[in-house]
């Protein structure tokens, strides 16, 4: 049995180290550990909570509006303040197009190369490549020439004989599938796809002056003024640019990568075998209209039962640190919820330089979540599959198209590519909503509502001595919660439970596998010096690793200690 | 194709363009990038590098004759926040600038390679390129415990910072937190969190902080090095004057407001939709040295005061600490009347910042109006 090591992990956010034995050409076991941590939340002790959001959002700067939704949902759920609805379709619009944007960057730029072998598309012919993804989509771009000038500037880039980010690659490796031209096809998207983010993502500019951090978020609403008759607030020019670029998002997610998605997945479909993992999911819903009901509905999971759609009760979540480099006064085996989260640091592992981790003792910066003491995946598989099994008709219908096209049945969706598939079939039904949420907020702007905060309770006079509260947000990368206690208008506890805590979680006490590490297992690996396959199965789950290790505190247990009734 | 391995994968060419030492001009040419693209580019950094109109002709024939500089980007106590500001990089795109620009040869959230061969292919290219490459870090550096709160590859980021920044020609520290320690750092700094800088003393540093930084002074950064040869001039916390040499206050499109005396008191009140001054809802920009106002970002579309919040001060070192909370206002920043007065109140309000005012004392003489009320939280 061979023990293989790799880290980094690259092309996810943050620092991610996989460990796996391998036996037979398959993963027999493996462990994920995280190997940065910050403390943020520790740090954010004692401060205006009024502020948090602005300090969590920096927990990422990839799914970087997140932190900030869920912050600012803990804060008003704690103040009881209720937002005006053009706060709320302006948050919903933020939400969408960053959804799309992250899923879309996450499938060309972070995903893509598991499955494209970049090099062989210099083999293609231009014009048959064209009559392939003709067959495909409509696309205007995707004539012969277009391809043939891609070919060309590829080619002229290999032959400076300088590869830079694409050196040393797993080039012709045996699992890389696609015939030339599909190669060339999706090394021409990941090109334009670099292009389209960063034009579609100006809506969070005009909503929140910047992207990545926009910092139009306010406790009670945003700050980005509405008035039709001002050059300085939310406008008919900047609707109508909103407009246009939501338009050219989705039209990319239609015609380009749906397609590429279905393309490339019709080469790969033993993936749909492999890659599992827990069979638990876990979803919070998302998108609430101006009456707080969910677009996406919440909901668990437990062993792929999609009949049973559990409700989500946040009390039943619990974070034990049995294998992670933290100390718990609760005991070994315990499991903290997050308002009652207490945590300390104390690194045991290996002396740096090391080569390989204790993975029988602690091995990660990463707590342990659990829900009902169980393992659970989050992201947008979870998403999808809660809202196929709870009958969302968008979903429905999306799902079953998918399927339809690549001729599998619903357990397909509980693989690796399944996990690939459910992300773009997310970003396909926001990318189609989110236009919706403009139209309504045009349609309150022309009836003359131009609210968009509460000022109500915004002084900290108004707060009661202690509150305590919880904002729940489906993140592009799932199911995402922040808990804050206030008390005498400052931070007493704030704690985070992130997407990628759940999916990135090393074992607890039980030994239960976090998502990630029961994924692995069953993996093929035909070449162990390159590994290629371990990269699709965690590149599947979109690893976002500074947001999964945030949560510490050094010593600060005595702050636990104080009741809030 | 010059030379294929079996596997069909291209090796390092023999007869490369580089290798051959062709300018990135030359270089851009053979990708099919147009004359006009390529100039259109140069007067977008002459504008990021606050240079007149004039001088794209000079930036052309720079970048004419310079080769393709190799750039690594190590990413320690971060967000990937600097990252995907590079993402969004429009004068040059980021497509540009893998492509045609510079040879990024190691960046952990875009590389194909990773484990074993990510490893190998920044030990090759530190060793071919010593003391020729850039290179680029985005986060902090933890100190403490032996900087375990921080590895790759089962190495501390510390011993990794101290070998590549240390054969690097220059280290550009992207962000805030590379540059100061940032969010980290903050009070009470658990992990030990400090810029490069202080990690890794004694090495060439440009501090480009900002939360994250706008990608157009770094690409303006590099893009300086290559057409003068030298690194710009910094002001006393590293930061190069061409994008941190004027504060946010005194480019401000709202500062007529502050010195008419027209505030916003309210989140969504008559004033804030007009586009009155944010200072009294804890605006930081007359703390704040960043070329936020006249650079903007994703294309110049917008910037934090144009959508109606007030600056952070995220370009200054432990702004976490010292410009929160996030709403309350500056204390005293009275109404600017004389050059010495406003002086006065920015070395007051910025320790240190005496260089920067050294270059930048071009405040015009502004009629001394309505004074803000004191501040009530302040």
């Amino acid at each position: 049995m061979a023990r293989i090591v790799v880290d980094p992990i690259t092309r996810i956010e943050g620092h991610l180290r996989i460990e796996a034995e391998i036996e037979g050409g398959f993963i027999k076991d493996a462990w994920s550990s995280a190997t940065m941590f910050r403390g943020i939340e520790k740090i954010l002790r004692g401060r205006d909570p009024r502020d948090a959001w602005f300090w969590t959002q920096r927990f990422c700067g990839v799914c970087t509006t997140v932190h900030s939704i869920a912050s600012i949902r803990a804060v008003e759920d704690a103040l009881k303040i209720k937002i005006p609805p053009n706060a709320q379709l302006i948050r919903n619009i933020i939400m969408g197009i960053q959804n799309v944007q992250d899923h879309v960057i996450h499938f060309y730029h972070l995903h893509a190369l598991d499955w494209v072998d970049i090099t062989s598309g210099l083999k293609a012919d231009p014009t048959k490549t064209a009559a392939l993804a003709a067959s495909i989509s409509d696309w205007p771009n995707n004539s012969a020439t277009y391809f043939k000038g891609v070919q060309d500037k590829v080619a002229a880039f290999v032959a400076s004989g300088r590869l830079g980010p694409f050196a040393n690659a797993y080039w012709g490796h045996p699992a890389y599938k696609l015939p030339p031209e599909a190669n060339l096809m999706a090394t021409a998207h990941y090109l334009e796809a670099l292009e389209w983010q960063k034009d579609v993502i100006k809506i969070h500019a005009i909503l929140g002056s910047k992207n990545p951090h926009p910092q139009s978020f306010l406790v009670g609403g945003m700050s980005i003024p509405i008035d039709p008759d001002s050059q300085n607030a939310l406008n008919a020019d900047k609707l109508y640019e909103i407009k246009r670029l939501l338009k050219k998002a989705q039209q990319f997610v239609e015609k380009v990568y749906i397609p590429d998605l279905l393309a490339i997945a019709s080469f790969y479909k033993e993936w749909a075998g492999i890659g599992g993992g827990v069979g638990n999911y876990l979803s919070y819903g998302e998108f609430p209209d101006a009456n707080g009901n969910l677009w996406f509905p919440s909901g668990a999971l437990l062993n792929k039962d999609l009949s049973n759609v559990i409700p989500v009760d946040q009390g039943k979540i619990a974070e034990y640190v049995d294998h992670s480099w933290f100390e718990n006064s609760a005991g070994a085996g315990k499991g903290l919820h997050p308002f009652e989260g207490e945590t300390e640091v104390n690194y045991t592992g290996p002396k740096p330089p090391y080569k390989n981790l204790d993975t029988d003792a602690k091995y990660s910066f990463v707590k342990s979540p659990r829900y009902e003491e169980k393992s659970m995946e989050v992201g947008p598989l979870a998403r999808i599959l809660v809202a196929y099994a709870s009958g969302h008709k968008e979903t429905k219908a999306a799902v079953d198209m998918v399927l339809g096209k690549l001729g599998v049945g619903a357990p397909a969706l509980f693989s690796t590519l399944g996990r690939t598939a459910a992300r773009g079939i997310d970003a396909l039904l926001i990318a189609q909503q989110t236009p919706k949420w403009l139209d309504e907020l045009i349609g309150n702007i022309s009836k003359g509502d131009y609210r968009i905060h509460n000022n109500e309770n915004w002084d900290p006079s108004t707060w009661p001595v202690e509150a305590k509260g919880y904002g729940f947000h489906e993140a592009p990368r799932g199911a995402l919660g922040h808990w804050i206690r206030i008390k005498d208008q400052k931070i007493l506890n704030y704690q985070a439970v992130v997407p990628s805590t759940w999916n990135a979680s090393p074992r607890d006490a039980k030994g239960q596998r976090g998502a990630y590490e029961a994924a692995l297992v069953g993996t093929p690996v035909a070449d162990q010096n390159k590994p290629l396959e371990i990269l699709r199965t965690i590149h599947s789950f979109d690893p976002c690793l500074a947001c999964a290790v945030h949560v510490m505190d050094v010593n600060g247990n005595e702050l636990v200690k104080v009741k809030v009734s | 194709m010059s030379s294929e391995k079996k596997s069909g994968v291209p090796e390092e060419s023999e007869h490369g363009l580089e290798k051959q030492g062709y300018s990135i001009g030359e270089i851009l040419k053979q990708r099919g990038v147009s004359r006009r693209d390529f100039l259109k580019f140069c007067t977008a950094m002459t504008a990021a590098m606050s240079l007149p109109a004039s001088f794209a002709p000079s930036v052309a024939q720079a970048l004419d004759e310079v080769k393709r500089p190799t750039l690594v980007w190590l990413n320690f106590q971060d967000c990937t926040g600097d990252t995907e500001a590079l993402l969004r990089a429009a004068n040059p795109t980021v497509g540009e600038i893998i492509l045609d620009i510079l040879s990024v040869d190691y960046h952990e959230t875009i590389m194909a390679a990773a484990g074993h061969q990510a490893d190998e292919a920044l030990e090759k290219t530190i060793t071919a390129h010593k003391g020729k490459y850039i290179c680029v870090v985005e986060g902090s550096i933890s100190m403490k415990d032996g900087g375990v709160y921080g590895c790759t590859s089962g190495k501390t980021h510390l011993e990794i910072a101290r070998r590549v920044c240390g054969d690097a020609l220059a280290t550009i520290a992207i962000g805030t937190c590379a540059a100061y320690g940032g969010i980290a750092a903050a009070v009470p700094n658990p992990t030990g969190a400090v810029g490069v800088s202080d990690a890794v003393p004694g090495i060439t540093v440009i501090n480009l902080p900002g939360c994250p930084c706008n990608a157009d002074n770094l690409t303006a950064t590099v893009v300086h090095y290559l057409v003068f040869g030298k690194i710009p001039v910094m002001d006393s916390k590293g930061r190069p004057l061409f994008a941190y040499g004027k504060r946010i206050h005194d480019n401000c499109e709202r500062r007529p407001h502050f010195d008419a005396g027209q505030y916003v008191e309210q989140w969504g009140d008559d004033a804030h939709r007009k586009g009155f001054c944010l200072y009294k809802m804890g605006c930081k920009g007359p703390a704040t040295f960043h070329n936020c106002p006249t650079q903007r970002y994703n294309e110049k579309t917008s910037w934090p005061v144009a959508s109606g919040h007030g600056c952070a001060g995220c370009s200054e070192p432990q702004f976490w600490d010292t410009m929160s909370p996030m709403y309350r206002r500056l204390p005293n920043v009275p109404g600017f009347g004389i050059e010495a007065t406003a002086d006065k109140i920015g070395l007051g309000l910025v320790v240190g910042a005496g260089a920067a005012f050294a270059v930048h004392g071009a405040l015009s003489a502004l009629r001394k109006d309505k004074e803000p009320e004191e501040t009530k939280e302040g």
